[in-house]
C-alpha cells in the first residue's frame, strides 16, 4: 500500500497559508559584502585575490576546528575550554608522522594524508579519554566545566611538551605542495587550495550527515530538546560521546592543517587559536554548524584583510565583528531556537 | 517508604508504590500508590499544582522518584534512565508537546519511529491511519514543525506516539487550548489507540473529554491520590465531582 | 577592634590562623630576615599576588563570575604608573596621576564589558573576556610608542623608594634600610589595607547579595535585586583592586612589559591559586599565593635536584623536569576542582568543624 506523502510542497494553497521556511541568506550576503568592501579598500585585484584565498583558507581551517566545539556545546551544553589541546596534538602527531614517513621514503603528499588520518585518530582517542575523565563528572556545572577544561588544557599542553619537547618544531610542506599557481596575476598557494578543499569537504560531510542521516537528525533534535530525545528512547549520552570524539578528531585535523599553514608547530597553538574559535562560535550561534561556517569565513577574511590594510587592528577587527553581530543578533547569526 | 500493603489484585501494567518525588527542595509527591491497568484508559484528574505532571515525569524518569518503587509489569523501573523506559514501549506526550521546532513534521515523525532509518522506512499503514485522523499533518509534511498552529502541534505530538506500536502512552493535557472540533479528532485518535490494545494514561482538566474516554480515574490533590475508582462512578456522581475537583466540572474547559 | 578589622570574618581554624599569622609576620619582617634579592622579590610578589588573587576571588568566589580579563586590569595599573613616571618624570605626583588615570581606564573598561556582556550567559562572558584580554595584550605590544612594545618600559621611582636612598646612616636591626625596603613596606601596608577593605566588602550587605546571586540568580532577581547592577559593580571593584596591584608591581620592578602583567600565564596562575587556595574565602588568596609563589621559585630547584637524581631514567627524569612543574600544578588544580572545591582554606575549616563535633 502506498502512502500519499508530498515529496515537494508545491501546493499553492498551502503556501498561501504557511510559507515554507525561507532560508536565511543574510549571513552569506555578509561574507560577500565583506569581500566586496575589501576589494574597494585594497584596490589591486591580484592582492585582493591572494588575500581572499588566504582568508577563506584560514576561515575553513578554523571552521574545521570549531565545528566540533559548537556541536558539543549545542548538544550537551558543555563548553570545552580545552579544545585547543586536540589542535596541538593533531599538529604534533603530524610532525612525527612526517618525520617517520620521510625516513621510510614515502611520497610527500601521501604522507600528508596519512598524517591527517593518524592525527585524527590520535585526537579522537584522547578526546574519548578527555570526555570520560574530565568532562563527564561536571555535566551541567558550568563554572566547574570552565575551570576543569582549562586545567585539562594545561595538563595536555604540558604532556605534549613532555613528549615532543618544549621547542617549536618545523612542519615543512612536501615538495609537491610548495609554491603557488599564478591565476590572474595573483599567486595562489597550492597548499591553501588543498586545505580549502578539505575544509569544504568537511563542511559538506557535516551538513550531509546532519540533514540526511538519522544520526544527524538526533543531533539536531538533541541540540533543541535533550530530554525529549531521551523520552523518545535514544540514549543521548552515547550520542554525546560520539559527537565529542568526532569534534576532537576534527580539531586534530584542523591542527594538522594549521600546522602546515604556518609550517611550524608549538605547544601554544591551542591557546592561540582558542580565542579565534570562541569568537567564531559566538558569532555563528552556539550549536549551529552553518553559523560556525559563516562565522569562520568572516573571521578568516577579516584577519587577512585587516592584516594587510591596517595590521595594528587585526585582532581587534575580529572582536569588532563579533560585537557588531551580537548587537544585531544577540544569539549569533543562526541561533538555535528553544535555547 | 515501601508500602507493604501495596499488592495488586490483578496484574496491572504499571504500579507505583509509595512514590515520593522532590524537585529541588520541594516535596511534590507524597507517597503515591497508583496502578495503571492494561488495555484501558486511565485518567488522572486534579487541580493545577496537584502533582499530576510530576507523576508522569517520575514514571518517565525525567524527574526520578526520591523514594518508592515503580513497576512495569514485573520490572522495577524507578531507577531506569529515561531512554530505557521509553524502550519498554512507553511513550510520553508532555504538556509542552516537545515538538522539535526546527525540524520538519516528517523529521519529527522519523525521530519518533525508532525502527525507521529513513523517511521511506515509515510504516505506510500506520502513516495512512495517522493521516486519516490528522489530515493537516499530510498537508504540512515538509514544513518546519515550529510553524504549525498550537492545535496542529498537538496532533503531531500525538501522532509521534502513534507511529509505532506502544504499550503505554502517557499524555499530559492534550486538549489544552484546542478548539472543540479538534478535541473530537483527538478523542477519536485516542479511542483508536485503545482499540489497538495500547494503554493510555491521560492527565486532563477537561472533564467532558476525560469522562468520554476514561475507564478508570484517579484524583490527585497536593501530591496525594485522594480518590480512585471507575470513571463511570465518578461521572454519575455530581456531588462527588464537586467535592473532589472543587468546581462544577460541566463547564470547566469543555 | 579585631572584630571590626576582620569584619567578623575570622579564619575559623587554628591551623589557618597560625598559617596566616606566620605569613603576615614573615612578610612584614622580610627585609630583615632575608638578605638576597631573590628572596625579597619572592616576598614582594607574594604580596602583590595576594591582592591580585583576592580581588579575583571577589569576582569568582563570591559572585560566581568567570572572567579572563583580570590580568588586563593588572596591566593597566602597571602601565599607568610607568607611563606617567616617564612622561612627567619620577615623583609621587606622577605615581598618583598614573594610578588615577589607570583606575579611570579600568573603570571604563570594566563597566563596558560588564554592561555589554553580563546580559548574556556566563559562557559568553567568559569567552568575551578572553577575547578582549587577548586583544589588549596585542595592543600593548603594538603601541610601542606609548608602551614600549615588547621591550616594555623602564622608569625610576620617587626618591624615597629608590634603592639608592638611605635614610639612616647606620643599620637598623642588622639591615641598612634603603629605598627598596621602604618600597617593600609601602606595598605591604597598601596590600594589608586593601585586603581588609575586601573583607569588609564581602561581609557587607552588598557582599551577601553577591553570594546570593552566585547561588541562584533567578531567586535573587525575584527577591528584587537587580543582578546586572550587582554583577557590574563586582566587576568594577575587582578591576579596581587589580589595577592597584598592577601599580604596586610596576613600582617594585621599576619595569613593565607585556609579560610581567598581561600574559595569559599570569591569568592561569591566578585561577590556579584561587581554586587551590579556596574560592570564596579571601584567606585562600593569602595561603594560595604564598604557597604558589614560593613553589614557583623554589620548587623548581627541588625538581632540578630530583631530575639530577633520576638522570638515568628518561621518562621519570622528564616528568620531574623543573620546566614541567606546570603539569603537576595542572593536576593539582583539576584534583582541587573535583575533590577540594573549597580549597585549602575550606579543608582546614572543615577539619576544625569535624574536630569540634568530635569534642561535643
Amino acid at each position: 500500500m502506498t502512502v500519499e506523502v508530498p515529496i515537494r510542497s508545491h501546493d499553492a494553497s498551502t503556501e498561501a497559508i504557511l510559507p515554507k521556511a525561507q532560508f536565511d541568506l543574510i549571513p552569506f550576503i555578509l561574507v560577500l559584502g565583506l569581500m566586496g568592501f575589501a576589494w574597494l579598500a585594497i584596490g589591486s585585484a591580484s592582492s585582493w585575490l591572494t588575500l581572499t584565498v588566504a582568508g577563506l583558507t584560514m576561515g575553513l581551517i578554523i571552521f574545521v576546528i570549531a565545528s566540533g566545539l559548537t556541536l558539543v556545546f549545542g548538544l550537551m551544553d558543555v563548553l570545552n575550554f580545552g579544545h585547543g589541546v586536540f589542535i596541538a596534538l593533531g599538529a604534533f602527531v603530524a610532525t612525527s608522522v612526517m618525520t617517520y614517513a620521510g625516513q621510510a621514503g614515502m611520497g610527500g603528499v601521501v604522507s600528508l594524508f596519512i598524517a591527517m588520518l593518524i592525527a585524527m585518530a590520535a585526537a579522537a582517542a584522547v578526546g574519548w579519554v578527555f570526555e570520560r575523565l574530565i568532562i563527564r563528572p561536571v555535566y551541567g556545572l558550568h563554572l566547574k566545566q570552565i575551570l576543569i577544561t582549562m586545567g585539562g588544557m594545561i595538563i595536555g599542553e604540558e604532556l605534549i611538551k613532555l613528549t615532543w619537547g618544549p621547542l617549536q618544531i618545523a612542519l615543512p610542506l612536501p615538495e609537491a605542495l610548495r609554491g603557488s599557481w599564478l591565476i590572474a596575476e595573483a599567486a595562489i598557494e597550492k597548499y591553501r587550495l588543498l586545505a580549502s578543499i578539505i575544509g569544504l569537504l568537511v563542511f559538506g560531510a557535516l551538513t550531509l550527515t546532519l540533514t540526511r542521516t538519522k544520526l544527524g537528525l538526533l543531533i539536531r533534535a538533541g541540540v533543541q530538546d535533550r530530554s525529549m530525545v531521551e523520552a523518545l528512547g535514544y540514549r543521548i549520552n552515547r550520542l554525546f560521546v560520539a559527537v565529542f570524539v568526532a569534534g576532537s578528531a576534527l580539531a586534530g585535523l584542523g591542527g594538522v592543517l594549521w600546522g602546515f599553514y604556518q609550517q611550524s608547530v608549538t605547544a601554544q597553538i591551542g591557546t592561540q587559536v582558542n580565542v579565534l574559535i570562541f569568537i567564531v562560535i559566538i558569532i555563528g550561534g552556539l550549536g549551529s554548524t552553518l553559523g560556525c561556517f559563516i562565522g569562520a569565513l568572516l573571521v578568516g577574511l577579516m584577519a587577512n584583510y585587516a592584516g594587510f590594510l591596517e595590521p595594528k587592528i587585526a585582532l581587534f577587527s575580529n572582536i569588532a565583528v563579533m560585537v557588531a553581530i551580537l548587537l544585531w543578533r544577540p544569539q549569533g547569526l543562526y541561533p538555535v531556537s528553544d535555547r | 517508604m515501601y508500602n507493604p500493603v501495596c499488592k495488586p489484585v490483578y496484574k496491572p501494567l504499571i504500579r507505583l508504590c509509595g512514590v515520593h518525588t522532590h524537585i529541588g527542595a520541594y516535596h511534590i509527591l507524597h507517597g503515591i500508590d497508583f496502578e495503571i491497568p492494561e488495555g484501558e484508559v486511565t485518567v488522572l484528574l486534579g487541580r493545577n499544582g496537584a502533582g499530576k505532571t510530576t507523576t508522569l515525569r517520575s514514571m518517565m524518569g525525567l524527574c526520578p522518584a526520591s523514594e518508592g518503587k515503580i513497576f512495569f509489569r514485573d520490572t522495577a523501573m524507578e531507577a531506569m534512565p529515561t531512554a530505557e523506559i521509553a524502550r519498554l514501549g512507553i511513550a510520553y506526550v508532555p504538556e509542552s508537546m516537545g515538538i522539535f521546532s526546527d525540524l520538519t513534521v516528517q523529521e519529527n515523525m522519523l525521530l519518533a519511529a525508532r525502527q525507521a532509518r529513513r523517511a521511506q522506512d515509515l510504516d505506510p499503514e500506520r502513516l495512512n491511519w495517522i493521516f486519516s485522523l490528522f489530515p493537516a499533518l499530510r498537508k504540512f509534511w515538509l514544513f518546519p514543525a515550529g510553524k504549525l498552529s498550537g492545535g496542529q502541534k498537538q496532533m503531531l505530538a500525538i501522532a509521534r506516539a502513534m507511529i509505532e506500536p506502544r504499550v503505554l502512552i502517557l499524555i499530559d493535557e492534550p486538549s489544552k487550548g484546542l478548539a472543540p472540533s479538534m478535541v473530537n479528532n483527538l478523542i477519536e485518535a485516542l479511542l483508536a489507540l485503545k482499540a489497538q490494545r495500547t494503554s493510555l494514561l491521560l492527565v486532563e482538566q477537561n472533564f467532558r473529554m476525560a469522562s468520554a474516554l476514561g475507564d478508570r480515574v484517579a484524583v490527585m490533590d497536593d501530591g496525594r491520590i485522594v480518590f480512585r475508582g471507575a470513571m463511570a462512578d465518578l461521572a454519575a456522581d455530581e456531588s462527588l465531582q464537586q467535592r473532589l475537583l472543587g468546581l462544577s466540572l460541566g463547564g470547566h474547559g469543555s | 577592634m579585631m572584630r571590626r578589622l576582620f569584619s567578623e570574618d575570622f579564619p575559623e581554624s587554628r591551623w589557618l590562623s597560625a598559617a596566616l599569622l606566620l605569613i603576615a609576620v614573615l612578610l612584614a619582617l622580610a627585609p630583615f630576615l632575608f638578605a638576597g634579592a631573590k628572596a625579597m622579590s619572592v616576598a614582594a610578589k607574594i604580596l602583590i599576588f595576594i591582592l591580585l588573587v583576592a580581588s579575583y576571588d571577589l569576582l569568582l568566589g563570591y559572585t560566581g563570575i568567570v572572567s579572563f580579563a583580570h590580568t588586563m586590569f593588572f596591566g593597566i595599573g602597571a602601565y599607568g604608573v610607568a607611563i606617567a613616571s616617564i612622561r612627567f618624570g619620577e615623583s609621587w605626583s606622577a605615581l598618583a596621576v598614573g594610578l588615577a588615570l589607570a583606575l579611570a581606564l579600568s573603570s571604563l573598561l570594566s563597566l563596558s564589558i560588564g554592561l555589554f556582556s553580563l546580559r548574556v550567559r556566563a559562557i559568553f562572558f567568559a569567552m568575551i573576556t578572553l577575547a578582549v584580554a587577548s586583544a589588549f595584550q596585542t595592543l600593548a605590544s603594538q603601541l610601542s610608542d606609548i608602551t614600549g612594545g615588547e621591550d616594555g618600559l623602564t622608569f625610576k621611582n620617587p626618591q624615597w623608594l629608590s634603592p639608592s636612598f638611605e635614610p639612616f646612616e647606620t643599620a637598623v636591626l642588622g639591615l641598612l634600610i634603603d629605598g627598596k625596603a621602604l618600597c617593600y613596606w609601602l606595598i605591604y601596608i597598601v596590600v594589608a589595607f586593601m585586603f581588609f577593605a575586601l573583607l569588609r566588602i564581602v561581609n557587607s550587605p552588598f557582599g551577601r547579595v553577591l553570594q546570593a546571586i552566585r547561588e541562584n540568580d533567578f531567586r535573587a532577581e525575584a527577591l528584587g535585586y537587580r543582578t546586572v547592577v550587582y554583577r557590574t559593580l563586582s566587576n568594577l571593584l575587582s578591576a579596581l583592586f587589580a589595577t592597584v596591584a598592577g601599580a604596586l608591581l610596576a613600582v617594585w620592578l621599576r619595569y613593565v612589559g607585556p609579560d610581567t602583567t598581561l600574559s595569559f600565564e599570569i591569568m592561569l596562575d591566578v585561577l590556579l591559586i584561587v581554586v587551590i587556595g579556596g574560592m570564596g574565602t579571601l584567606y585562600g588568596a593569602v595561603i594560595g599565593s604564598a604557597l604558589f609563589v614560593v613553589a614557583q621559585h623554589y620548587l623548581q630547584d627541588l625538581l632540578a635536584l630530583a631530575a639530577r637524581a633520576l638522570a638515568g631514567k628518561p621518562l621519570l627524569a622528564d616528568l620531574v623536569n623543573p620546566d614541567r612543574w606546570l603539569l603537576w600544578l595542572g593536576l593539582l588544580f583539576v584534583l582541587s576542582v573535583y575533590y577540594f572545591p573549597s580549597g585549602i582554606v575550606g579543608r582546614l575549616r572543615d577539619a576544625r568543624t569535624k574536630a569540634n563535633k568530635r569534642v561535643t
